[in-house]
């Protein structure tokens, strides 16, 4: 098993299943609602041009998200 | 309900319901045709489109378009009247019987999550697979019969954009019997007795059964409930349960909302392995397109390119029908001038009807061509990347990405920026953007600041450079108020929990050139149709002001205006605007162009006795410039020095002078509270502005 990291912290390409959100609140029930929920798996497609936010693939789409909302998703690099 | 329905019964009421970006809007088109009503569901500004499909057999069915949701737990305006109207808690709009979901072949799972909620309504329920063509060339290969198996009701595959599957979805349509979905799935264990409770409570409130369990588990995930004006309130007893459990969860440190997200995607995984089978295909034309845009240097390029694109098309397109309106509407005015006999309603209808009227119709084409590319660029997906890149530097004073191109379309005129903030979701990054676009120098001040530059700079002809010089501060100004007024808002007024950027970039389409068009048609249309009527009555008092009392027989026009009301009004304002620099005649300018900016003109023209002008391309300046030179203060200084017209554009650049942008800003916030905010602080940032200009200026020596 690897070291647990934050979303936010992932390098460009790097692929992660998501495994917990230690904060409640209804950003991140809305990713949950957008299909990012434990144990999906996640990639890090790229951040945008001024480093914020970032664009991930999930279920196969792309969805954007802030780096402030992203340091809130422990995240398992594989 | 799958009860037969009668022949010459009311039309059955059918909703269409999917995520944003589904191509549920060109499904509605295409099954309604140019049969549909637009409007505004009252008290919410959420479009309410509602339209008439035939069945196969020539039977009309009502078809409601419901706003893109991804989720009947609110969390913007749209998603609320989607989730209320479902739910039959909005006495406006009639509760459908049936209900179409339309999803996106290529995201099933995450397209499922809503039509999972939708199922638990209890209504017949037709699942349209929407885009095969697009699901099959990513490698998606859905098993379309498995699926109706696992959920027990209809599933038609579709292509939207070129028809196919539309006959199959209208038999499904016109079936008289509709299955309910068999697909059951178990309430987790440690919120089942909760939902148990306020199903009860609900249904006891008159709720049927079914309804008030899916409106039981609703309640559980509208953590921070949007509500919105229409919608009928919970129960006090209901709300008590509600409150208890949520009292209780928090204690024991249940994620209640969580467990339920979770279990339905449970749910949805298995039904989606079952159906959904992937097979591996290279990166797609989305991905390499996005390469580009959202590139550290390209996506800038585009950007600009882009931008640049729009406003040159609207500055050279816009230029030949606006001229031909002018004309048009200047022969009109002169047709009822030659026709009726002389006297006050001819001069109301001319000068007043005809013209007022006629200054804000010059700039449909521009709001048209606005509307268009806004438009396009949304129905292409770059808006979402558009977002994605200018987020940042939008967040800086507490906005989002979505309020980019709104601001920067207001540029070129603030009402089609204002009615495009409808994409942003959060309502206070909204009102915030609405409030501080017509800050944005928009195409109607140019007049006035090309006059105001010709009068400043000595000599005939102005120096290239110093015109674009000033321009350019003009513009900067203007933004740095919008971006300034913006933060100052967002960190008092409208205070709140920063926005998310929770987006979906959606995959890059074809343009549809006829559902683009018809936007931008319905968006027109709504504008002459909610302000058109307030133009016409505030040209009406307008006229009035400038045509009363009436100067004795043999005055010139210009004695005519200066005894009327505009000219009493212009003198009663001059202790207020003199510390500006400006004088009554000026005043008389600044109270006749409240209507539009560019009114300023051709009342300033009036004023000081200045004949044809002309208007647009053939404006001539320089009488107007020579008048305005040798105009003068009583005790004989210059009137217009340098000082003064820049203060005068100062004044133009902040100051609340547009009729038209009031009116749509009183639509889209529902209320009049905010347009006369909006006068009261762009006016009053105009006079401080041009205060400390006027002043400083002189200080100075100027």
């Amino acid at each position: 098993m690897q070291a647990q990291a934050k979303l936010s912290e992932l390098s460009v390409g790097a692929s992660a299943i998501v495994r917990a959100y230690p904060k409640a609140g209804a950003s991140f029930l809305r990713l949950r609602e957008m299909g990012v929920l434990p144990g999906t798996s996640v990639t890090l497609v790229r951040t945008a041009p001024l480093g914020d936010p970032i664009e991930i693939k999930v279920r196969g789409y792309s969805l954007t998200l802030r780096k402030s909302e992203a340091e809130h998703i422990v995240v398992e690099p594989v | 309900m799958a009860s037969s329905h009668p022949a010459g019964a009311a039309p059955r009421i059918y909703a269409v319901v999917g995520n944003p970006n589904c191509g549920k809007s060109t499904l509605f088109n295409a099954l309604t045709g140019l049969k549909q009503k637009v409007g505004n569901y009252p008290g919410v500004t959420v479009e309410k489109k509602i339209g008439t499909a035939y069945s196969q057999h020539g039977q009309p069915m009502t078809m409601i378009d419901m706003p893109g949701a991804y989720s009947l737990a609110a969390r913007s305006p749209d998603e609320a009247v989607t989730r209320d109207v479902l739910l039959g808690r909005r006495s406006d709009t009639p509760a459908p019987e049936r209900i179409i979901c339309i999803v996106d072949a290529s995201n099933l799972d995450r397209s499922l999550y809503l039509v999972h909620q939708v199922l638990d309504l209890g209504r017949p329920v037709i699942l349209v697979l929407n885009m095969m063509d697009i699901a099959a060339k990513n490698g998606i290969t859905l098993r379309t019969a498995r699926l109706e198996k696992e959920l027990g009701i209809p599933v038609i595959p579709c292509e939207a954009v070129n028809g196919n599957g539309l006959i199959d979805l209208k038999l499904a349509m016109s079936r008289p019997d509709l299955p309910l979905s068999r697909h059951a799935w178990d309430v987790p264990a440690a919120i089942a007795s909760a939902v148990a409770e306020l199903q009860a409570s609900l249904a006891h409130d008159g709720k049927p059964p079914l309804s008030a369990r899916a409106e039981a588990l609703l309640l559980l995930t509208d953590q921070d409930a949007v509500r919105v004006s229409g919608s009928t309130p919970l129960s006090v007893r209901t709300s008590e349960i509600l409150k208890g459990w949520q009292r209780r969860w928090e204690n024991e440190g249940t994620d209640w909302a969580a467990i339920l997200v979770q279990s339905r995607y449970d749910a949805i995984g298995k039904i989606a392995d079952e159906v959904v089978e992937r097979r591996p295909v290279g990166s797609s034309a989305t991905d390499r397109i996005d390469a580009a845009v959202t590139h550290p240097i390209w996506g800038w390029i585009i950007l600009g390119a882009v931008m640049a694109l729009v406003f040159l098309s609207i500055f050279t397109l816009a230029e030949y029908p606006m001229d031909w309106i002018d004309h048009h509407v200047a022969a009109l005015g002169e047709w009822v001038r030659s026709s009726l006999p002389p006297g006050d309603l001819r001069n109301l209808l001319t000068d007043g009807a005809i013209a007022g009227v006629g200054s804000i119709l010059v700039f449909l084409p521009q709001i048209l061509i606005l509307f268009f590319f806004i438009g396009l660029l949304e129905s292409t997906g770059y808006m979402a990347r558009a977002a994605f890149i200018m987020d940042r530097l939008m967040s800086r004073v507490g906005l989002n990405g979505r309020s980019f191109i709104p601001m920067l379309s207001s540029y070129a005129c603030a009402i089609p920026g204002i009615m495009a903030t409808r994409t942003i979701e959060d309502s206070k990054d909204r009102l915030v953007t609405i409030l501080v676009a017509p800050l944005m120098s928009c195409s109607a001040r140019l007049p006035v600041y090309l006059i105001m530059i010709a009068a400043l700079v000595p000599g005939d002809r102005v120096p290239l450079l110093t015109k674009v010089g000033i321009m350019m501060l003009m513009y900067l100004l203007g933004t740095g108020g919008a971006f300034g007024f913006a933060w100052l808002f967002r960190r008092t007024l409208l205070k709140g929990a920063p926005s998310m950027m929770i987006m979906e970039l959606p995959p890059y389409h074809l343009p549809r050139l006829r559902d683009v068009a018809f936007h931008m048609v319905e968006r027109a249309w709504i504008f002459v149709r909610n302000a058109g009527t307030i133009i016409l009555a505030i040209s009406i008092v307008l006229w009035f002001l400038a045509a009363y009392p009436r100067a004795p027989q043999g005055a010139t026009a210009q004695q005519q205006l200066a005894g009327s009301f505009a000219g009493m009004a212009g003198h009663a304002i001059e202790p207020l605007i003199k510390p500006l620099g400006f004088d009554w005649r000026v005043g008389i300018g600044l109270i006749s162009s409240f209507a539009a900016r560019e009114v300023f003109v051709s009342s300033t023209a009036v004023v000081f006795s200045v004949e044809n002008i002309g208007e647009g391309k053939t404006m001539n300046v320089a009488p107007l410039r020579t008048a305005l030179r040798d105009a003068r203060w009583p005790d004989g200084r210059a009137l217009f020095t340098p000082l003064v017209c820049l203060s005068l554009m100062v004044y133009y650049v902040f100051a609340m002078q547009c009729m038209s942008t009031v009116a749509i800003v009183w639509r889209e916030t529902n209320s009049l509270r905010w347009p006369l905010f909006q006068i009261f602080y762009m006016t009053g940032t105009a006079w401080v502005v041009t205060f400390i200009v006027y002043q400083g200026g002189r200080a100075l020596g100027f």
